[in-house]
């Protein structure tokens, strides 16, 4: 009887077309072959973490995890996990404040001089980062810049900027502020714009204030937005290397030299893959946990904004 | 969902970052010939010469189209040099019918980049700039072709002349492969294009304002650099010198000083390298160093590399200059600068007190050269293209028309048009051939030289723009003790 209806079934498949057949394997096979070309080279990192691969050997070889005990012992791997999370969180967070403010500014004004600035503000990130860190190591050069002409209306002179281990960080992070804020801006502008309109018309209409409309109206459903933001902005500014490396190459001495850059000096600078690696591999972690995070949160704020929870 | 899109972002990411990591490996580098002697490079500038004649003719019926039709790429690091060749890359087409793929990218990337291709032995580049420093690591790693399967073959013009380089330079591109012998033995890595000695270049209208003789010892050039201090107002300043945290910082005016005041790098002891940073000289010489760049450099020393230095040369915002001769010589062409026309040159500032006279003066030197990747499947159109561009011929037209003043070769040193060609540049050709006497490579040929210059640098940033050393000589006991690390694993025969 069940070898009769198993025959049934099997003929009744041969039945549908063969296109229809193959075509949930045809959905899925993009997906399964960009997440196969994203782990083929994430895995071969791993491996290559565990050998003493490099540009000088002829050949490399099984070391165990001799890169990974020599990076955890070498305290310049924690000086670099400190700028990369110092840089990471006080550039974000300074972007996420700043953009979240002048596109509040933006979207109340509403007005030609308001799409004038919609224009000019996104013009920082059309520019590749490192041609932007040259203007600005240009612009705060001590001996030509402008940027020293101005300081030296209040009395400061020679102000050291990226000279210097104690300014170092705070110019790099001025630099990378400059350059992504638009970003943020964009992002929390169009959040707000899709906002719907009548919870602040009854607010109006019940009298309240403008400070009571963005802490309960504005910002609980914006939150979403933010996160979205949020997420980007962290683990871009995680990874950064493009302004250091342009303007001061990791120095003075290592107090620059984030994960990225030890990464990239022991990799292409040293040519030593395989101890270069597992700094890479470390910034991932960082960079995931950070991310699920993020993540929970915002699916947190969607909920709570679609009036799921409360 | 948003979990795995989360994880699939950071991952996508880390993937691009590592993507440029997953070649296979490298083959057996057996590049690096036996042992020989080492060979002392300081060899004086020859007696004046009878320079080849400028003749393109082919003697001896050489055939310059026996690879007609080959295609081949080059990559250039952008400089004066290269902007020669890129001239004439259509003459060497029309004279050999060899098609050339020419690439150029700025200096502050391009090692890294030639790396990546190199050490993919794919053999996508046949030619490329490299330096005698670069070449240690390049030919033990077995990414160069040794030169001496083309010199002096039927491969090679009659009219080339080997023996008219400049011996203290080619043979600046000469190793045997062996860790801490000098060069000047073994294969020939590549050819020079241009070298650069790294003297003192100053401004005569900003020295002579404020009463300020040029300076000749090293006393005097931190007496001077003192008091130019802001000597036109904030930002202004005595002497310009390269402080980013690279080799390129170690090997111009502080290598030179460095040897001048009697220190060494490296020596060999027990078979190995150990590294003489913390010796008494170095660490004298370290800290006048310390001083000269605290009280009469930029102030944003730590940011500079030689672009800067030149251009706050060239601005009149630096009164001097120590770096390499061709910085100083560019910014006094008419019209490339502010202060075009008031530069003048010395020579390399040795220290009195060290009981150093003007017979002691050295300078480091480096050497921007053209070698071949030993992976190129067209090796020998690859060797046309370099013997056309290190010709004598070609060289007398780059070093008088073309501003590549640093000529490694002795017919066109010699030649009367070269010598008219830098006549308005003040002590340019006095500098430049009397320094040359001493110009040589004063760090040790070591495999790790990027390593360990790097880790210098960074010392003398720390020592400068810090507190984090009590002292001069608690960081170059430190420096030497990393220095030590860097090269532990290599056996000096």
């Amino acid at each position: 009887m069940s070898a009769k209806k198993n025959s049934n079934m099997k003929s009744e498949m041969n039945k549908v077309p063969l296109a229809t057949r193959v075509r949930p394997y045809l959905i899925v096979a993009p997906s399964l072959i960009i997440t196969i070309g994203i782990m083929v080279p994430f895995v071969m990192a791993i491996w290559y973490s565990l050998t003493n691969y490099s540009f000088k050997l002829p050949t490399h070889k099984f070391i165990g995890i001799d890169n990974w005990v020599n990076m955890l012992g070498d305290s310049s791997f924690w000086g670099a996990v400190k700028i990369s999370l110092l840089y990471g969180c006080i550039s974000t967070i300074l972007e996420m404040l700043i953009g979240l403010g002048v596109a509040i500014l933006l979207n109340n004004l509403n007005n030609g001089l308001s799409r004038v600035l919609r224009v000019l503000l996104v013009f920082p990130l059309m520019v590749a980062p490192v041609t932007a860190t040259i203007i600005w190591q240009l612009m705060l050069n001590s001996s030509v810049g402008i940027v020293e002409k101005l300081l030296n209306i209040f009395g400061v002179y020679n102000f050291p900027w990226a000279a210097a281990p104690e300014t170092a960080l705070m110019t790099v992070i001025l630099i990378d502020v400059w350059i992504n804020t638009a970003f943020i801006i964009l992002l929390v502008l169009a959040g707000l714009q899709s906002l719907p309109k009548s919870p602040f018309e009854s607010a109006k209409i019940d009298g309240g204030s403008a400070w009571f409309n963005f802490t309960n109206l504005t910002l609980p459903m914006l939150k979403p937005s933010l996160f979205i933001a949020l997420l980007f902005r962290f683990m871009a500014a995680l990874q950064e290397y493009a302004v250091i490396f342009a303007l001061t190459k990791g120095g003075p001495g290592d107090s620059l030299m984030s994960l990225s850059l030890t990464a990239y000096q022991k990799g292409f600078k040293f040519q030593k893959f395989g101890a270069a690696i597992p700094y890479i591999l470390v910034l991932w972690l960082i960079i995931n946990i950070a991310a699920k995070r993020i993540v929970v949160m915002q699916r947190s704020a969607q909920k709570q904004a679609s009036g799921l929870e409360e | 969902m948003r979990k795995v899109l989360a994880l699939t972002m950071a991952a996508a990411m880390v993937a691009g970052m590592l993507g440029g990591c997953g070649s296979a490996a490298a083959p057996a580098a057996d590049a690096a010939p036996a042992a020989t002697e080492a060979a002392d490079t300081t060899e004086a500038i020859p007696a004046a010469d009878t320079a080849p004649a400028a003749d393109t003719a082919d003697a001896g019926g050489f055939d310059w189209k026996k690879f007609d039709g080959e295609e081949i790429t080059v990559l250039f690091s952008e400089h004066t040099y290269a902007d020669a060749v890129e001239e004439k890359l259509g003459e060497f087409t029309e004279k050999t019918g060899i098609k050339v793929n020419y690439s150029s990218m700025p200096e502050g990337n391009y090692f890294e980049k030639l790396n990546v291709e190199l050490s993919s032995h794919s053999g996508s580049i046949d030619v490329f700039m490299t330096g005698a420093y670069q070449s240690w690591e390049y030919a033990t790693a077995g990414n160069l072709e040794p030169l001496e399967n083309y010199i002096g073959t039927d491969l090679t013009s009659p009219d080339w002349n080997y023996d008219d380089f400049i011996p203290g330079v080619i043979n600046a591109l000469k190793w045997d492969c062996v860790p801490g012998h000098q060069v000047g033995s073994g294969s020939q890595w590549a050819l020079p294009m241009g070298w650069e000695v790294n003297i003192l270049t100053y401004n005569k209208k900003i020295l002579g304002a404020n009463g300020i003789e040029p300076p000749k010892t090293a006393e005097e050039l931190l007496e001077a650099s003192k008091a130019l201090k802001e000597f036109d107002g904030s930002g202004s300043y005595g002497l310009a010198v390269r402080g980013l945290p690279d080799w390129g910082t170690i090997h111009p005016a502080y290598m030179s000083l460095y040897s001048t005041w009697g220190a060494k790098d490296f020596e060999i002891e027990d078979g190995k390298l150990v590294s003489k940073v913390n010796s008494p000289e170095a660490v004298a010489m370290t800290e006048y160093w310390v001083d000269l760049v605290k009280n009469g450099g930029a102030p944003q020393w730590a940011t500079y590399g030689w672009e800067m230095c030149g251009a706050d040369l060239g601005a009149g915002k630096a009164a001097m200059m120590w770096d390499a001769d061709r910085g100083g010589y560019t910014q006094n062409t008419p019209g490339s600068s502010n202060e075009a026309g008031n530069m003048a040159f010395g020579m390399v500032p040795y220290p009195e007190s060290a009981g150093k006279t003007a017979a002691d003066m050295k300078s480091n030197l480096w050497v921007w050269s053209m070698a071949m990747n030993a992976d190129s499947a067209k090796k020998d159109a690859a060797w046309y293209f370099m013997q056309y561009f290190t010709s004598p011929e070609f060289m007398l037209w780059s070093g008088v028309e073309k501003a590549c003043t640093d000529t490694p070769r002795t017919s066109v040193l010699n030649s009367q048009e070269y010598k008219d060609s830098v006549a308005d540049a003040e002590g340019y050709y006095e500098a430049f051939s009397t320094v040359s006497q001493n110009a040589s490579i004063f760090f040790t040929a070591q495999p790790y030289f990027t390593e360990t210059t790097t880790e210098w640098a960074k010392t003398l940033q720390d020592l400068v723009t810090t507190n984090k050393y009590s002292s001069v000589q608690e960081a170059m006991d430190e420096l030497k003790i990393t220095m030590d690390e860097l090269v532990s694993d290599l056996e000096v025969e």
